[in-house]
């Protein structure tokens, strides 16, 4: 129902690296996961509205005011690299 | 003393210290030795000692706290190796109302990572055992809570339901689970799955206990929008009928397969016991029920597909490989998920897709609909809808790994009710050859107070006695 090519394209939507031999067992339980959900597909839903969310939600803004906030140092300090103010990461092209 | 402090509910340790019998630093650390020694894999993280400052009406009476809930400079790793050593810089808002009403924290409890499981063997910090048999499981996701309250090392704790992650692991260890109503407890603080089924609610031993518990966990926050005001106030139960009352079986749904004979006698004797306290059992239909599994297994996925992309070896967390920004992502999400939580992550990614959001995704937002009109129009006939929690006992360690669909259909009973958002408590029902059977009792929304009646009725009737596993010596 998922081969390897549709496997690779959605770990790739999901930034998951999958290495090759996990590729096989990875898409024979999608599959199966997948067969099963599909029964959604039989039922007629024309005229049903989708559900995104129970309750009634509706924009909820704080005033446009000064509060606290966490200091930079407090919000940096879980982060596995830093510079100066901010997140360190790897550069896009490599070294 | 000790036995003494151990055989109190949690309300009952409440009034001791209340009238002087017993002191806040006793009860503290009598349970901070109990949970020390943990032979269940319960707690990731045990409190050294109580905060200084402990006043407020739940006397001081500890509380352990499902790991996924944030809590400031204490480790918060959601059962998942991505998290390790994860210590956040602010606390949960159902965490911060526990301890404002004088709850302090006891300890982290082990779980499902990120909540994705039905048996918390999906944890990086290794499997949960159930206290009443050692080679079974406690549930999940909520395992290590559910454990902890039922093996007697904890006198109350916070879980987390999105699928049935509070009620399956109370009914599996013989305990009180309640998910609330979506919306009555402020989700801020706890870390994601999925948004728009996450609840948080109490795992307790007693019916009252849990009334007591989540009359002050609830209440509208203004950092999570999808909070809502409690219409009234959680009321301590003290029925002991149930005239009136009418109760509805989805019988078909009950009389499926995959119910063992054991948990259907359970179930049968409550219904018997709930007519003899003056309620009408009557019979009712969820035609959808089915599909409801099969759209939470849909809808679920998908939005933790979204909500977990935040876990990219950037802000806090694992980082692995680092020769480029790309590598980095792919192979800390690679190193740092387990099987399960890969396994959603792709297939929320999937029925999100451009091709698939439709069929799957689209149509599961319309079965979610169909599932909660069914409710409601069972609702309009009837107080409450009972079924058995789970249609199984504690199943061995090991028993359903190998198999993710079988794990997932232990949710076929609790899922409709979460896609409704409709709240629904867990309490034992009995054994099934020495494991506890759950029974589960659901209501419209914001009815958690005519749902705690209910139980507190059917409770006091049961005479359930879990001591066999919270006495036991640990």
């Amino acid at each position: 129902m998922i081969d390897r090519d549709e496997l690779l394209h959605v770990a790739r939507l999901a930034r998951l690296a999958l290495h090759e031999d996990e590729l096989d067992s990875t898409a024979a339980e999608l599959s199966t996961i997948l067969e099963h959900v599909a029964a959604i597909k039989e039922l007629d839903l024309d005229d049903v509205e989708p559900t995104a969310h129970i309750g009634d939600v509706s924009d909820s803004l704080r005033d446009d005011s000064v509060a606290t906030s966490l200091p930079v140092e407090v919000a940096l300090a879980p982060a596995p690299a830093v510079r100066d103010d901010g997140f360190l990461v790897p550069s896009p092209q490599g070294e | 003393m000790s036995d003494e402090i151990q055989s109190l509910s949690a309300v009952a340790a409440v009034a001791a210290i209340a009238d002087g019998g017993l002191s806040r630093e006793e009860i503290f650390a009598h349970y901070r030795s109990r949970a020390g020694a943990d032979e269940l894999n319960a707690f990731t993280w045990v409190a050294e000692q109580a905060p200084a400052q402990i006043e407020g009406p739940l006397g001081g009476v500890p509380v352990a706290v499902k790991d996924l809930f944030c809590t400031e400079g204490i480790p918060s790793q959601a059962g998942s190796k991505i998290l390790a050593g994860y210590r956040p810089p602010y606390t949960a808002t159902a965490v911060a109302n526990l301890e404002a009403a004088g709850a302090p924290l006891l300890g982290k409890t082990n779980q499902d990572e990120f909540a994705m499981g039905s048996s918390n063997e999906n944890s990086a910090y290794g499997p949960v055992l159930n206290p009443w048999d050692k080679t079974r499981v406690p549930g999940g996701s909520s395992g290590g809570s559910a454990a902890a309250v039922a093996g007697g090392l904890a006198p109350w704790a916070l879980g987390t339901d999105t699928g049935g992650s509070i009620r399956q692991p109370a009914s599996l260890c013989g305990v009180v689970g309640l998910k609330p109503t979506y919306g009555a407890v402020s989700r801020y603080g706890m870390i994601a799955f999925a948004s728009s089924l996450d609840s948080a609610g109490p795992l307790t031993r007693d019916v009252s206990d849990a009334a007591l518990f989540y009359r002050h966990l609830v209440g509208k926050d203004s950092a999570d929008a999808t909070s809502v005001a409690f219409p009234e106030s959680i009321e301590i139960p003290t029925a002991e009928r149930l005239d009136g009352i009418t109760l509805a079986v989805p019988t078909a749904l009950v009389d499926g397969d995959g119910v063992e004979p054991g948990v259907r006698a359970s179930f049968e004797a409550s219904l018997e016991t709930a007519r003899q306290l003056g309620a009408t059992v009557t019979s009712c239909e969820i035609p959808s029920a089915a599909h409801a599994l099969s759209a939470y297994y849909v809808i679920a996925p998908a939005e933790a597909s979204s909500n977990l992309s935040r876990f990219d070896g950037v802000r806090y967390g694992l980082r692995r490989d680092e020769s480029n920004l790309d590598a980095m992502y792919t192979e800390t999400r690679h190193d740092g998920f387990g099987d399960e939580v890969k396994r959603r992550i792709l297939i929320g990614t999937y029925a999100l897709s451009s091709g698939y959001y439709d069929a799957y995704y689209g149509r599961a937002q319309r079965v979610r609909t169909v599932v909660a009109k069914e409710l409601a129009e069972v609702f309009a006939g009837a107080d409450f809808i009972v079924t058995p929690t789970s249609p199984t006992v504690a199943f061995g360690l090991g028993a359903r790994t190998a198999d993710p669909l079988s794990m997932y259909l232990s949710d076929l009973f609790t899922i409709p009710m979460s896609l409704a958002g409709t709240p629904a408590i867990s309490i034992p029902s009995g054994l099934s050859e020495g494991l506890p059977v759950g029974l589960q009792i659901c209501g419209p929304a914001f009815s958690e107070n005519r749902i705690l009646s209910a139980a507190y009725a059917l409770e006091q009737a049961i005479g359930f006695n879990g001591s066999a596993a919270w006495g036991a010596k640990r």
